[in-house]
């Protein structure tokens, strides 16, 4: 064999190597899932994962021509840990979306990271205002405490509820959650009379609940992380507080829909305000849980719509991009986007990259023997209010 | 006025609560002395085992109580007799870690079993709600456990002070050596008080699900609570812990009414004070092993 032709063989080697390498990477586009599979979060976790998974069997895992493959990793809401997730995921694994975030510290910790990298992180439960202001490369589908704690101190204001007192957890959501309630519910001529702010980790709730009661206001506004609510509405009604004729009211977190069957009658009459209910009376929305229901044998809850709106806008980026994975294209194509959920319809604002959707006020009611959020009221199209620049 | 009754009330109920969940740390720790940062789990377990029972059994909630404590107490002589005795005689460090080990196996076990959420145990309709006792607010619930706890803590300390059991246990604990000279089987005494810390744990987990919350993670959010009763109230008896529950459970009620913006941190000002005052507890004698 001629020097010449070993060249040619070696340069062909090497075209052919260059040839394919490229092709792998661009049929597959990786989403790195971080999220809280264990710990005290991991419902929130579950019910994400859960939904994508039923998203991708519904919508099959091709998209514009790529295969999607989801890596998901546990974080347990430790925001360090989310960190050195995304790192792996964007460094190793050469992620085109990070996604998930089920705590505000972990979407804050992944942040930096979507910004060098380029790479959109889509937030799908973390519910702090600043979060979509930590980078321009993060789009959020979940919510914000500030949208549904303005509506319900909006209503409370409207609907007979003079005099409030406050019960929030203290650390970033339940602060949102405690401001935004307050400016609308005092700019509506209302009145906190008891501001109480709890430990995150708190075993009991009764030397609050007791002060609660000796305040007596016509409503409690609670925000407590999803998993406590049950516990609170427990001894909310152990103290007496339902008799004493006051009302629970507050964004929805508390009553979770996956967890509000186990809380008993006590619930019955609580309003809160939230993005979704599973007994939204959409037909899209009936589908949806019916499917969620037979699939993971429970009902769905925010989270699970949550996830399932994420992947499908990191579906329909793709679809609008025709496949190509720039970090910029991609969230170029996810600003102003709208489409109808499970929670009604929704759109992605152009300039804050967050979500802009219905909240409804609802009360606890029974239905076929189960108890469920029923929407009444609906407050339509609502922008996060409380981001820094206005 | 009626207010400071219904609050000392619940602080009451809250101690009693820890001593029963602590005193089982208090008698290994104590008596024993063995560090066993797992005490929790064996409280989780009973927990769960009443809330198995009650919630998909449909045992009633007093059947569920008793089955929590004998189903804790036989995990607790089986790990006994498998694990913990061959650390008896090793450093406190390796007792530490060993223990905080099986923490975190539970945590997980129970995790992978149960789910990760909180859970409940059914209650019966007479234990729910408040009822008015010349206008103090007291709970039925937190009043059970006030005349459970207390009726355990009387029997607790006649079977320590008057039984022959509870000599033989004395004289194991004050001098092993001397007292298996005199006949007293001392690894079965010990046996038999580790179970029976476990079981008290159990019963206690049961209890406290409803006030405090069941779910995984109990043995580890929890695990510091029991150390302060055991540290505050000094290990060399039970009457040091119960004290220091009482002080410990009013202490956290009161200091959470009372000023909310402080309220987590009156437990921990509380144990500080005490710990400078006194620096073996309440109670406490310097250790003499």
């Amino acid at each position: 064999m001629s020097i010449r032709s070993q060249i040619l063989l070696a340069a062909s080697a090497v075209a052919a190597v260059l040839a394919v390498a490229p092709a792998q990477a661009e049929d597959a586009v990786k989403i790195g899932l971080i999220l809280p599979m264990t710990g005290g979060q991991a419902s929130t976790g579950k019910q994400i994962d859960n939904a994508i998974k039923l998203y991708m069997q519904q919508h099959g895992d091709t998209v514009a021509g790529k295969k999607i493959e989801i890596i998901l990793k546990d974080d347990g809401a430790l925001p360090d840990k989310t960190k050195t997730a995304a790192q792996e995921l964007i460094v190793n694994d050469k992620v085109n979306f990070i996604a998930g975030f089920g705590v505000t510290p972990a979407a804050l910790a992944a942040a930096p990271l979507a910004t060098q990298g380029k790479i959109p992180e889509v937030v799908m439960a973390a519910g702090t205002s600043i979060i979509t202001e930590r980078s321009p490369y993060i789009v959020r589908t979940s919510f914000t405490l500030a949208q549904s704690s303005t509506i319900i101190g909006d209503w409370a204001a409207k609907n007979g509820i003079k005099k409030v007192a406050t019960l929030t957890s203290d650390y970033a959501p339940g602060n949102d959650a405690l401001t935004f309630f307050k400016q609308n519910f005092t700019a509506g001529g209302g009145e906190i009379v008891e501001e109480v702010k709890v430990p995150l980790a708190n075993p009991d709730f009764a030397p609050f609940l007791q002060r609660m009661k000796d305040a007596k206001p016509d409503a409690v506004f609670v925000f407590v992380p999803a998993g406590q609510g049950g516990n609170f509405m427990k001894q909310y009604a152990e103290r007496g507080l339902d008799k004493a004729g006051i009302k629970v009211i507050g964004p929805g977190d508390v009553m979770d829909d996956d967890l509000l069957n186990g809380m008993g009658d006590a619930a019955l009459g609580t309003v809160t305000a939230h993005l979704y209910s599973a007994a939204h009376p959409s037909a899209m929305n009936k589908e949806f849980v019916a499917a969620y229901k037979k699939a993971f044998n429970s009902r769905p809850g925010f989270m699970a719509v949550s996830g399932y709106d994420g992947i499908h806008l990191i579906y329909e980026a793709l679809k609008k991009t025709g496949g190509k994975t720039d970090g910029d294209e991609l969230i170029a194509a996810m600003k102003g986007m709208k489409w109808e959920s499970p929670r009604g319809p929704i759109s992605i604002d152009p300039e804050t990259r967050d979500i802009v959707q219905n909240i409804y006020i609802r009360k606890v009611e029974k239905v076929d023997g189960e108890l469920y959020n029923v929407e009444f009221a609906t407050f339509e199209a609502v922008k996060d209010s409380g981001k820094t620049k206005k | 006025m009626t207010t400071l009754f219904t609050i000392l009330f619940d602080g009451v109920a809250y101690g009693m609560l820890l001593f029963v969940l602590a005193c089982g740390l208090a008698v290994t720790l104590g008596l024993m002395n063995f560090v066993n940062l797992a005490h929790g789990a064996f409280a989780m377990t009973g927990g769960y085992v009443c809330a198995v029972l009650v919630n998909n059994s449909g045992w009633p909630f007093f059947a569920g109580l008793p089955l929590a404590f004998v189903s804790s107490a036989l995990i607790g002589v089986v790990l006994e007799r498998a694990l913990y005795r061959h650390l008896y005689t090793r450093s406190h460090l390796d007792q530490v870690l060993f223990s905080v080990g099986l923490v975190f196996m539970s945590v997980a076990a129970v995790d992978y079993i149960m789910g990760s959420s909180r859970i409940f145990i059914k209650l019966p309709a007479a234990l729910e709600g408040q009822f008015d006792f010349f206008g103090v607010g007291i709970g039925r619930y937190r009043l059970m456990i006030i005349v459970i706890c207390g009726l355990l803590t009387v029997a607790l300390q006649l079977v320590l002070a008057r039984t022959r059991f509870g000599s033989r246990l004395r004289a194991a604990v004050d001098d092993p050596r001397a007292a298996s000279g005199l006949g007293i089987n001392v690894p079965q005494v010990f046996a038999f008080t580790f179970a029976f810390g476990c079981g008290l744990a159990g019963l206690g987990g049961a209890l406290s699900a409803e006030v405090l919350g069941l779910d995984p993670y109990f043995p580890l959010k929890f695990m510091i609570y029991f150390l302060i009763v055991v540290t505050v109230g000094g290990s060399s008896s039970i009457t040091g812990p119960f004290l220091a529950s009482l002080l410990l459970g009013i202490g956290d009620v009161a200091g959470k009414y009372y000023v909310p913006k402080m309220g987590p941190f009156v437990i921990y000002t509380i144990m500080i004070v005490i710990l400078i005052w006194r620096p073996n507890g309440l109670f406490g004698r310097t250790a003499t092993r």
